[in-house]
């Protein structure tokens, strides 16, 4: 794997040292590059620790960075435990379906799923895939339209009003309006996933399109002339010409929208989740909150920082694919 | 039935915000098959908007083209451009960039090992076999140029259209261009239409030269005949008289007859040394 992929520029360096290449110019590139910003982070941590010490609320003080560290600590000593209950649930179960099974060879044996409460791992689970289904569909959507109204300046007078006005939408506000909707069409006795799963999905979606319209729009509408008069002397059709011209040419606005949405998407996840209940992230804040424990201010900190972390990998990983299917490796992508 | 491009009373208007700005007028141009010829003008006289005319990128207002007996009115692989800044699909290589055209052109009418010989074929005309899965920003601008010329060759064209194809190059790589390009020529017995800036490459190229007016409401002020022999060399070709005649000609027209002088202040006669000596009273604009 190419190292400049994952963006991580003291590796190289550090292959370098193993190498034994110039080594003064290479620790002074690593100091750089992970020192400073090291730096940056302890002096953040200081200035936190002491403006959480006088800071007193009713559930206590506020959490400072030992809080987070023993909270997060907590949080995955109870995924654990919850998981080795689990197992041990299943593990009688079989051991009960064999005793059965040798008094009676008919009996058919049933296996009946753990219903212990999610983990905060659970959760993080659950909200990633909520925020990248709403996501895939929001992009599903998004790429065809943006190309189509890219290509056709009425389309694109007709289409930008409307786009402008629903850009600017809080998830908060299509909530309400998703739910009713998501209650009255999904209905079935057996669903295949939760409706808050559905409803959060549903307000990601509608709230992360935009991004990925216009920017498409933009890149299909700014193919150089030139490129579309080769389009033509060669009598290309609509969709060739969409498929050989257009989709190369206007991938990297393509993908600088795509990673606006994501973002957006990861933000309004939190916000659907706290109030459409799906056990994600945003429930875990929110059940923290409502619990009001000594520790729910800790925990509620350590979901914030996850948050954070996720939000900035799955931009990462954006920016890789990016990096990947763009023909111009010589653009600066960051 | 002779096969020949014939443009008849072209001209054309455009709609701009100040009102209709009328660009070309009476543009008329009988061109047999496998003659070259050289369109030559100062900047802004509608030498491109000829080309796209006839290429069916910009449709004439009034008069038309006319190809073979059929009616030019969109565009099409049998009137392939060579455009000027090459116009190369930057995400495909040189070898993909001339497949796409050939896919396009010879759908149905090629099997597959016939369209690759005929795209290496092509390549290896303006050699560039060397780097056919380059891409375009891994050549030089010379060589994007040549991959341009085998894109339009590949099509099988009957008018071969070239705005400005070697403008953006080096005085080298053009020379070296010039010669592969009359070498291809003399093979293909093209129709060639190219717009120049450059006197030489005009003379040295054409068959005719057609020099245009000024702009607004530009057309054709005269057309030379160029009857030099081929195979042409343009080492002889320095020193030959008749060589030197045709060039004194176009320039003639060019900087007394059409002299723009906007574009040359007396203050800075630097920016022209190499033209002939400062026409005393010029027919300012207009001769037809």
């Amino acid at each position: 794997m190419n190292i400049s992929l994952l963006n991580m520029p003291w590796i190289e360096p550090l292959v370098n040292i193993a190498k034994g290449e110039d080594v003064s110019r290479n620790v002074q590139t690593i100091v750089r590059t992970i020192g400073i910003p090291l730096a940056g982070i302890l002096v953040f941590l200081m200035i936190w620790h002491a403006a959480a010490s006088s800071i007193d609320t009713s559930l206590g003080q506020f959490p400072g960075p030992s809080d987070v560290i023993e909270q997060s600590q907590n949080l995955i000593s109870e995924h654990i435990a919850e998981r080795d209950k689990a197992e041990a649930f299943y593990e009688r179960q079989e051991k009960r379906n064999a005793e059965r099974m040798e008094k009676d060879p008919d009996y058919v044996p049933k296996i009946r799923p753990y219903t212990g409460k999610p983990t905060y791992v659970d959760q993080i689970g659950t909200s990633l895939v909520t925020v990248l289904s709403g996501f895939f569909l929001a992009s599903l959507i998004a790429v065809p339209l943006g190309i189509v109204i890219g290509l056709s300046a009425n389309l694109y007078s007709a289409f930008n009003p409307i786009i402008q006005i629903f850009k600017p939408v809080s998830p908060l506000a299509w909530l309400p309006l998703v739910t009713m909707v998501v209650s009255a069409l999904y209905v079935s006795d057996d669903p295949m996933v939760p409706k808050s799963f559905v409803t959060s999905m549903i307000t990601v979606m509608l709230c992360c399109l935009w991004p990925t319209v216009i920017n498409t729009a933009v890149g299909v509408a700014s193919i150089s002339q030139d490129l579309k008069n080769v389009s033509q002397v060669l009598r290309l059709n609509y969709m060739t010409h969409v498929i050989k011209i257009v989709l190369p040419s206007s991938v990297p606005m393509m993908f600088t929208g795509l990673r606006l949405s994501l973002s957006i998407a990861w933000m309004v996840l939190i916000a659907a989740e706290m109030l459409a209940q799906n056990p994600g992230l945003g429930k875990f804040v929110w059940d923290e909150f409502q619990n009001g424990s000594s520790d729910s201010l800790g925990r509620i900190m350590v979901a914030v920082i996850t948050i954070g972390l996720i939000g900035f990998l799955l931009d990462r990983i954006m920016l890789m694919i990016q990096r990947y299917v763009s023909w111009d490796k010589s653009a600066t992508l960051r | 039935m002779n096969k020949m491009l014939e443009i008849t009373g072209a001209g054309i208007e455009f709609n701009t915000p100040k009102g209709s700005f009328r660009a070309l007028q009476n543009v008329n141009l009988k061109i047999p098959q496998g003659e070259f010829v050289s369109l030559i003008g100062h900047s802004g006289c509608g030498k491109s908007t000829v080309l796209n005319i006839v290429a069916g990128l910009l449709q004439a207002t009034e008069g038309g083209v006319v190809l073979n007996g059929k009616e030019v009115n969109e565009p099409g692989p049998e009137r392939a451009v060579v455009f000027q800044n090459h116009s190369l699909l930057p995400w495909l290589s040189a070898y993909e960039n001339v497949e796409l055209a050939v896919k396009q052109v010879f759908k149905g009418k090629k099997f597959k090992a016939e369209m690759k010989e005929w795209i290496e074929h092509n390549l290896n005309l303006v050699h560039m076999t060397h780097a056919m899965h380059k891409r375009p920003d891994e050549i030089s601008g010379g060589m994007k140029q040549r991959v341009g010329i085998a894109r339009a060759l590949a099509m099988e064209p009957d008018v071969l259209l070239m705005d400005e194809p070697f403008g953006a190059l080096d005085a080298l790589t053009r020379a070296h261009l010039q010669d592969s390009l009359m070498e291809i020529q003399k093979d293909l017995n093209n129709t060639v239409i190219m717009i120049t800036h450059d006197v030489d490459e005009a003379v040295l190229l054409s068959d005719r030269i057609v020099m245009m007016t000024n702009g607004p409401s530009a057309t054709i002020g005269e057309i030379l005949d160029v009857n030099l022999e081929r195979p042409r060399n343009r080492i002889q070709l320095a020193d030959d008289p008749a060589y030197n005649k045709y060039r004194q000609q176009v320039l003639s027209f060019l900087y007394e007859k059409q002299r723009k002088v906007d574009d040359v202040p007396s203050s800075s006669p630097a920016k022209k040394a190499d033209q002939p000596a400062e026409a005393p009273s010029a027919e300012k604009n207009k001769v037809a």
